[in-house]
């Protein structure tokens, strides 16, 4: 991508260049403390674009989890708040109830919605809570170190499983978001995946759908979206990529598991 | 004003909806579920939020998130209830969200039962999450008592940001009383300057209890712990009944505190003068008072629906001055007024064998 510096610029050719990137309004100038190669960085990115291009930013409210996104709320630049771990979607619900009128998302990774946060995550989408959740799964518990996760891969060795996650006795890899699309209240639920620009501007369009659905209050919408974690998967950033693509998405292949009639801009596609 | 017959738990949900409850979030649980099945009823009527969690674990985690907008928000619970709460009482209090939790105890530990208990004294005055906190509790004895503890709590639980905890037993949330209910309150509609409303035209606002630099949430600590002193020093609460001329001292809370009032008059007529000290805020526990009575009396005689854990309290208060005799009941078994009252007589019996020099055995 291409990055322009305002200050690197000579001042006279501002006039004549085209700014192609800047940082949405969306979020702060902070520096972000996650690791080469991580996908959060990227995906909070995406999610400010939306909220810039919607223009929702002045009344939105964003909840932060327990996991390697726990200073989320520093680096969005709107109200928001940081959840106990697995907890959100009740936090979220207590502020959607009293603000309905605003727009309400949680950022949370696989440990923190899948596992503790399981119940959490289940009654919000049976209640048809309108808010939005960015459900960011890297297959591990990132910011403890790399131990297993209810979606971690059969076979796949964490600092827990050091054998290989076996299902007979650690369990299947959960699919959440296909569990949750069976639910009437849940309004749209995808999967996207962070391999590839093509894979990631798909996962901004869906981000976008999720925002929307909120929006036209059709119910819970909940975006899966399969992240790199290279320093956990002990993989170079680059090669994470291909992990994602050649690893996870043989279990977790992207898609469309819900995506409500009344969704407005569905023609947009994905 | 009227006085009408009301239930411990509904008069409760009345109180906090006179005092501008907007949001309430809670799960079932015996001996407190009537609360919330008038909340069911009352709040959708006024337009207010109503929700039945899925567990006391969300419900608190609702509130939490409520009251971060700066809505009157709170939860009601039992025991177990509590005890899942804690968590979330825990960031509550890290970040100082204000909110009010009632807690109608039973008998524990584990599923215990329904019965009426008070062995969560430790839960809630001591420990009710990891950190260093605690909430601010009220432990009314009487149900109109209940509704005027209630009618403040929000107004408490702002002017301090803290966790106001309303602490009654299966007791008080299962008895009907009579009961004059204060006027409805129009809520003052201006927002506190924390509140998460959406960043229009300011900086964004954020609410955590997550300081990774250690002299960061050290001073933070100090302010939390500045702030304690503070409601220390100005929210103790007590009755002093029959004290002035007293030789012995029951000291209890709640619905034991309500039974001492019989055993204390029934005692006095067969001549022992007795008088009772009865802490309302079981924290800050309105320990000078108590200090003040110790030098008058012979002894103390403590009555808890638990094993002995206000006792520890009091210990620490009296300090070995005076003898201090202890009635525990458990298992939500409910003393009855004259087994305090023979535990009275017999501590002036032993006083006057032992010339005031101490007792034997059951006493320290
Ligand atoms: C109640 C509780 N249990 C455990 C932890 C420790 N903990 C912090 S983050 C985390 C896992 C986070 O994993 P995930 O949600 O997948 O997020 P990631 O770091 O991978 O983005 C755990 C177990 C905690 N903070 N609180
Ligand atoms: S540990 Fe993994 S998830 Fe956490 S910041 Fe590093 S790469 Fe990202
Ligand atoms: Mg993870």
């Amino acid at each position: 991508m291409n990055i322009l510096l305002e200050h690197e610029t000579p001042a006279t050719d501002l006039d004549q260049m085209e700014i192609v990137y800047q940082r949405p309004d969306a979020l702060t100038d902070l520096a972000t403390h996650y690791c080469p190669g991580c996908s959060h960085g990227v995906i909070h990115h995406l999610i400010a674009e939306v909220i810039d291009e919607l223009g929702i930013r002045s009344h939105t409210i964003g909840v932060a989890p327990v996991g390697c996104a726990v200073f989320a709320y520093k680096y969005f630049n709107l109200d928001s708040c940081e959840a106990a771990h697995g907890r959100a979607p009740a936090m979220a619900t207590g502020i959607k109830r009293v603000l309905p009128d605003h727009i309400v998302f949680t950022y949370q990774g696989d440990g923190d919605l899948a596992s503790i946060g399981g119940n959490e995550i289940l009654h919000a989408a049976l209640r048809g809570e309108r808010i939005t959740v960015i459900f960011v799964n890297n297959a591990v518990y990132g910011m403890t170190g790399g131990q297993m996760a209810p979606t971690t891969l059969a076979g796949m060795k964490t600092t827990s499983s050091p054998a290989g996650r076996n299902p007979l006795t650690q369990g299947y890899p959960l699919h959440l978001t296909e569990m949750l699309a069976t639910m009437p209240g849940v309004a749209y639920a995808v999967r996207r995946s962070m391999h590839s620009v093509a894979e990631t501007r798909k996962t901004k369009k869906a981000i976008r759908h999720a925002f929307t659905a909120q929006q036209q209050g059709l119910g819970l919408s909940i975006v899966e979206i399969l992240a790199a974690c290279p320093t956990n998967w002990h993989v170079e950033p680059a090669d994470a990529l291909d992990y994602i693509r050649d690893r996870m998405l043989p279990e977790y292949p992207v898609g469309d598991f819900k995506v409500s009639e009344g969704l407005g801009d569905r023609r947009l596609g994905d | 004003m009227t006085r009408e017959l009301w239930k411990g738990n509904e008069a409760l949900a009345e109180a906090a909806i006179r005092a501008g409850v907007d949001a309430f979030f809670g799960y079932p649980i015996t001996p407190q579920t009537e609360l919330l099945e008038y909340m069911a009823r009352r709040m959708p009527e006024l337009g207010r939020t109503f929700l039945q969690a899925e567990s006391e674990i969300a419900a608190i985690n609702m509130v939490y998130g409520a009251a971060c907008t700066g809505v009157r928000a709170m939860t009601s619970s039992s025991s177990p209830g509590i005890s899942l709460m804690q968590e979330g009482f825990s960031y509550i209090a890290g970040s100082e969200a204000p909110c009010v939790v009632v807690d109608i105890m039973r008998g524990g530990p584990g599923l215990g039962n329904i019965q009426p208990g008070q062995a969560d004294y430790f839960q809630i005055t001591r420990s009710a999450g990891h950190g260093d906190f605690h909430p601010l509790v009220l432990a009314p004895a009487t149900v109109q008592e209940a509704v005027d503890l209630a009618y403040i709590s929000f107004d408490l639980a702002f002017r301090y940001r803290t966790l106001v905890l309303l602490a009654g037993d299966g007791a008080l949330g299962q008895m009907m009383e009579p009961v004059e209910m204060p006027p409805m309150r129009t809520p003052d509609a201006t927002q506190p300057d924390w509140a998460l409303t959406g960043a229009k035209g300011r900086p964004p606002r954020t609410i955590t209890s997550l300081y990774l630099d250690a002299d960061e949430l050290a001073s933070v600590n100090a302010r939390l712990q500045e702030k304690l002193k503070t409601i220390a020093a100005a929210e103790q609460r007590w009755e002093c009944f029959m004290t002035d001329d007293a030789d012995l001292l029951v000291v209890a809370f709640g619905t034991v505190a309500r039974i001492a009032k019989s055993a204390v008059r029934a005692a006095r007529a067969a001549g022992v003068r007795a008088g009772l000290f009865r802490p309302i805020s079981l924290w800050p526990y309105p320990a000078p008072v108590l200090d003040g009575l110790v030098d008058q009396v012979q002894g103390v005689l403590v009555a808890e629906m638990n094993a002995g854990q206000m006792l520890e309290d009091v210990r620490a208060i009296v300090r070995g001055r005076t003898p201090i005799r202890f009635l525990g009941r458990t298992g939500g078994v409910i003393p009855m007024p004259d087994e305090i009252t023979n535990e009275l007589t017999h501590m002036t019996r032993v006083n006057h064998r032992t010339n005031g020099a101490g007792m034997k055995r059951d006493v320290e």
